[in-house]
């Protein structure tokens, strides 16, 4: 069983994880100019935008999403719309936080509000589609000892590593060293993408390694 | 810790004699007229002299006419060779408002005023058949962005020389000006006036100046100053032949000589110009190269000092390691085997050990160093103190190492470190890794906002996770949270609608926090790569917002004092009411706020009387909780009024600095202290912080506020108007006291708050203040040590003198005030229990 659902998280993440790449190659054959650094934000926007689909699509298919005690459409419509409405949320709050870290308030507010919106797609898009619109359950399991299944681990550990990475790639801003990946918010944008796609490789290899210990409380 | 403001003019005539600054009684007339630094320094060399006091900065009109009204007399008499001028008023314009103020204008005019005259006195004096005279107009700084100086920014460093003489040739428009290095004025000033270069001095001579001399006569300066060097060089360096100026200094010498030989038989020719070209190059080049290296050599280093102290730390570092189970345990009593290593012939064979080596050291080292002239008792004294230390760091050691007396420690350590404790560590000992790079020591603010934003996160994800946890089942989150309070009684079934409410302030409390810090953030823009940015300090203090910045600095002292005032008796809490008052009438009187009713803000004086006012009561309220302190130590032991007395100590040292702050910085203390109270009051008890963890959180929000206070790694963002707040005058020990209390107050002001909160909670956990000693004590010897080892080993970095030793003295002058909080904090331990710290 666990052993299966292990599987199932690997090849999960190895499309996750390809769509991020195909996302940083794709728009090379239709933007002009494109580099990473130069049109910083068509690549965010890009990359954002697939992880977004590619989690939504993968997690529905696979049928991994919170019980729901209605069947009828205009539940579904509802939560669909709550949804949507909490991303937004998401996105407001985390750039009240990179504000709060320092970002300028008024100037470059726009870059600012980017970070914000790839921070979301990288955690909030995978929360929303495991656990639902049911902030109290996010709070449980961000945070420790709080995973009621393998998924919920995984969440933990790939929005944990997504952060930690945008926290880590605030660290080279301050260097002198004029480098074109030392302006706002890039070193961030792809600190937060590089610690994704290193919680994507974690996640599954940690859950096999513990799995003999990781006992989750039936629900 | 001098400090030389203003901007000097120097007049020299040339006349034969002395060098301009050269000893005293040599028959060479000088006259000085300006900052009184000159006068205490060179105290006999003047003539005749007048100082101005330099150190009150507020006066800008004062010190400049002190100057000029001496200049009408003094230029109409012949009897001086020498005329010094130094104008203090543009620098203190800077210092009171920055280069963009409205009052450098009129000033510049002003000095101007006075260039013209001095210059066109010496201009008739001329025609009368004198010898030309040489004005000489330097700063002896700049300025930067923000008004002050003492960094190593461009503005800062870069100065205009103009040399004004009717020896020159006229030159027709503005050229690009050269740039010379400062040490070069001295060799060209002394060679136009005929004078001996001192013989420490590693600049070369102006060319330019000697342009309009003769050929030989410029050779023969180039060869006076290249040999002057030459000397130095020698006598500085062992392999001096192998030096390429000192070689090419030789070529030059010898060319030279046949230039000589050709000249005096009277050629005339194209060769002999050619040849004398030549010579000139080849001086030149020597000049550039010996210059050079003598620079390079003036950093020399007392490694043996060195390397002593940095042993002594570390041993006191490693004592404090070791011994950190049994300082955290629940007696917070640490037993040294003192008597038993202090008796052991181990100690006395290395006792022995190093005074051998310091003999030897001593004796065969040919440069002197700072240990060896030190008088033998001390050095003595050194010595037991380390082998000591060692023999009892080495005899901890084989206790901690010895199987089966490994202590019950880890069953407290076991509890597995929370998200929070993982924070704390990583936090500090990633600071102590950043200060490895220059870039990360200049903007060291931007560290500690860093970790102290992802501290408030992680204390609000806390908060969250307890109070606001998808609840599993019914019961599930009471057991959890019991679990962690079975330790006290504390009051967890309060009615639910009070802890609802609570609930919410809890969540509160962190992201008021944040917001305080983004403002606070954005209150001083400092360190070196975003200085220049505008931020609200610079908007406060414009001429034009002064009714904002009135409004801002009275509400921030009713916050303040609405925030002090609980705790307080009923006499303090008048004094404290009446002190603030009297903090804003203060400020008004030195013109920095509006009063309501004061409608001409002309008269500017200097609140001498404002100011010891506040002092008074800044006394009578310390006064009064230091007598509480003893009457609850001495007569009843009651830690009521022992809380009551420290609290007061602790509004003292607020309502100082009130008294001290600039007014825009009045909103940090307020800020300061809204955090405080509420994370005392929400936060630390309510979810349980130990000790460690609170002095690791008080700590991180001192280095904050250190830096919110406008702060730097640099020395020019000290703030040394703070040590003339009620002062006629310098008198050096208030001065340089209140200068360091208003500089550290951020850190201050947050170990003070932390004695007061432990000592509140330690009926709760007894040995809660001698935790959270030890955590201050680490937590400030570690980053100190680490630097000190970092800055030993990169003693040759190109930033060594602009970046890393200004810090090193901020360290220093950090760990004296951490010691002295420590000394506090075991002051009030040792009335509870009678444990002993080290
Ligand atoms: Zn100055
Ligand atoms: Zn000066």
């Amino acid at each position: 069983m666990r052993d299966l659902e292990i599987k199932g998280m690997v090849s999960a993440h190895a499309i996750i994880a390809s769509s991020i790449f195909i996302a940083t190659v794709m728009p090379l054959f239709f933007v002009e100019k494109f580099s990473v650094y130069g049109t910083h934000m068509v690549w965010l926007y890009s990359v954002s935008g697939s992880v977004a689909v590619v989690n939504i699509t993968i997690f529905w298919l696979l049928g991994i999403s919170p019980p729901t005690k209605k069947h009828t459409l205009g539940y579904k419509v509802s939560r669909l719309l709550r949804s949507c409405l909490y991303f937004i949320l998401s996105c407001l709050l985390f750039h009240a936080v990179v504000v709060l870290y320092g970002a300028p308030l008024l100037e470059s507010a726009l870059e600012t509000f980017s970070l914000a919106v790839l921070l979301s797609s990288l955690t909030t898009v995978r929360c929303l589609c495991v656990l639902g619109p049911n902030v109290p359950a996010w709070i449980r399991v961000l945070s420790r000892d709080g995973a009621m299944s393998v998924w919920d681990t995984s969440l933990q550990i790939t929005t944990a590593c997504s952060v930690i990475g945008a926290w880590l790639g605030a660290f080279p801003i301050p260097l002198d060293w004029d480098r074109p990946w030392q302006v706002w918010p890039i070193s961030c944008s792809l600190g937060a993408t590089f610690g994704y796609l290193t919680g994507l490789v974690i996640a599954p290899t940690w859950i096999h390694w513990h799995r003999k210990q990781l006992t989750y409380k039936s629900k | 810790w001098l400090h030389r403001r203003g901007d000097e003019s120097e007049l020299a005539r040339p006349a034969g004699g002395q060098p301009p600054l050269a000893g005293p009684g040599s028959g060479k007339r000088i006259i000085f007229y300006g900052d009184d630094t000159w006068v205490r320094l060179f105290p006999k060399l003047f003539m005749e002299h007048d100082g101005t006091t330099s150190f009150f900065v507020s006066d800008y009109t004062e010190v400049d006419n002190n100057v000029t009204r001496h200049l009408d007399g003094t230029l109409k008499r012949e009897d001086w060779d020498v005329l010094i001028l130094h104008y203090l008023g543009l620098d203190h314009i800077g210092h009171l408002s920055g280069p963009h103020s409205s009052l450098v204008g009129p000033k510049l005019l002003e000095m101007d005023d006075v260039l013209k005259k001095i210059h066109s006195s010496l201009v008739s004096r001329e025609t009368e058949g004198s010898l030309p005279s040489l004005l000489v107009l330097c700063g002896d700084h700049g300025m930067s962005e923000t008004g002050s100086h003492g960094g190593s920014s461009e503005p800062e460093t870069n100065t205009p020389l103009v040399l004004i003489s009717s020896a020159f040739k006229r030159k027709v428009g503005m050229e690009k000006p050269a740039v010379v290095e400062q040490v070069d004025v001295l060799p060209t000033l002394a060679l136009g006036l005929g004078l001996p270069i001192s013989q420490n001095s590693v600049g070369r001579l102006i060319q330019p100046v000697f342009q309009e001399t003769s050929l030989r006569d410029q050779l023969r300066f180039l060869h006076l100053n290249s040999f002057q060097l030459s000397c130095l060089l020698r006598d500085s360096t062992p392999a001096f032949q192998k030096e390429e100026g000192y070689e090419q200094f030789h070529m030059a010498e010898k060319t030279h000589g046949n230039w000589m030989k050709l000249y005096l038989e009277g050629n005339a020719s194209e060769v002999l110009s050619s040849i004398g070209k030549k010579v000139l190059k080849q001086y030149m080049e020597a000049l550039k190269a010996m210059s050079s290296s003598l620079s390079k050599q003036l950093g020399k280093y007392d490694l043996y000092s060195m390397i002593v102290g940095m042993i002594l730390l570390l041993q006191v570092l490693l004592l404090l390691l070791l011994v950190m189970p049994e300082a955290l345990s629940g007696s917070a009593e640490v037993e040294l085997p003192l008597a038993a290593s202090l008796l052991s012939l181990p100690f006395f064979l290395l006792c022995l050990l190093c005074s051998s080596a310091h003999v030897l050291v001593c004796t065969s080292a040919h440069s002197s160093c700072y240990l060896c002239d030190l008088p033998w008792g001390v050095v003595l004294a050194a010595i037991v103190f380390s082998s000591g230390l060692l023999c009892v760091l080495l005899s901890l050691l084989g206790q901690k190492l010895a199987p089966g007396a490994r202590p019950s420690a880890k069953s407290s350590s076991d509890a597995g470190l929370s998200e929070l404790d993982v924070l704390l560590v990583v936090g500090t000992l990633g600071y102590v890794v950043s200060l490895a790079s220059s870039s990360f020591i200049e903007e060291e603010h931007q560290t500690w906002y860093f970790l102290l934003n992802t501290l408030c996160l992680a204390v609000f994800q806390d908060v969250c996770r307890k109070y606001f946890r998808e609840r599993r089942g019914p019961g599930d989150d009471a057991s959890y949270l019991s679990s962690r309070e079975d330790s006290s009684p504390s009051p967890a079934p309060v009615a639910e609608l009070g802890v609802g409410s609570r609930k919410w302030l809890k969540l509160a409390t962190p992201l008021l926090t944040l917001v305080c810090c983004r403002l606070l953030r954005s209150l001083n823009q400092t360190g070196v790569q975003w200085a220049h940015l505008p931020d609200l300090s610079h908007w406060l203090n414009s001429w034009d917002h002064k009714a904002e910045l009135s409004l801002l600095a009275a509400a921030s002292l009713v916050l303040i004092f609405v925030l002090v005032q609980r705790r307080c008796s009923l006499v303090s809490k008048m004094a404290l009411g009446l002190g603030l008052l009297g903090v804003y009438s203060y400020r008004a009187a030195v013109g920095n706020v509006l009063f309501p009713w004061q409608t001409n803000s002309t008269d500017i004086s200097k609140g001498t009387v404002e100011a010891r006012f506040v002092y008074i009561f800044v006394l009578g309220i310390l006064f009064t909780g230091a007598k509480d302190l003893l009457r609850s130590q001495v007569i009843v032991t009651d830690s009521r009024l022992k809380s009551r007395g420290l609290w007061e100590v602790y509004s003292g040292m607020v309502l100082l600095c009130a008294l001290l702050f600039r007014p825009h910085n009045l909103p940090v203390l307020a800020c300061s202290l809204l955090i405080q109270t509420a994370m005392a009051q929400l936060i630390w008890k309510e979810l349980q912080y130990d000790a460690a963890q609170t002095t690791i959180m008080h700590y991180w929000f001192g280095q904050a506020f250190f830096y919110f206070q406008g702060n730097s790694n640099n020395i020019a963002t000290i703030d040394i108007s703070a040590g003339f707040v009620g002062l006629e005058s310098y008198v050096e020990i208030p001065a340089v006291f209140l200068t360091a209390f208003s500089t550290y107050a951020g850190p201050l002001l947050w170990a003070c708050h932390l004695v007061c909160f432990l000592s509140s909670a330690q009926d709760r956990c007894p040995a809660s203040v001698g935790h959270g000693c030890y955590c201050f004590a680490l937590l400030r010897s570690i980053p100190t040590v680490a630097y000190i080892v970092l800055v030993t080993a990169l003693r040759y970095h190109l930033f060594i003198w602009s970046v890393f030793s200004p810090k090193l003295l901020y360290e220093a002058t950090h760990t004296l005030v951490t010691t002295a909080v420590c000394v506090f904090f075991t002051a009030m331990d040792q009335s509870h229990t009678a444990s002993s710290r080290f």
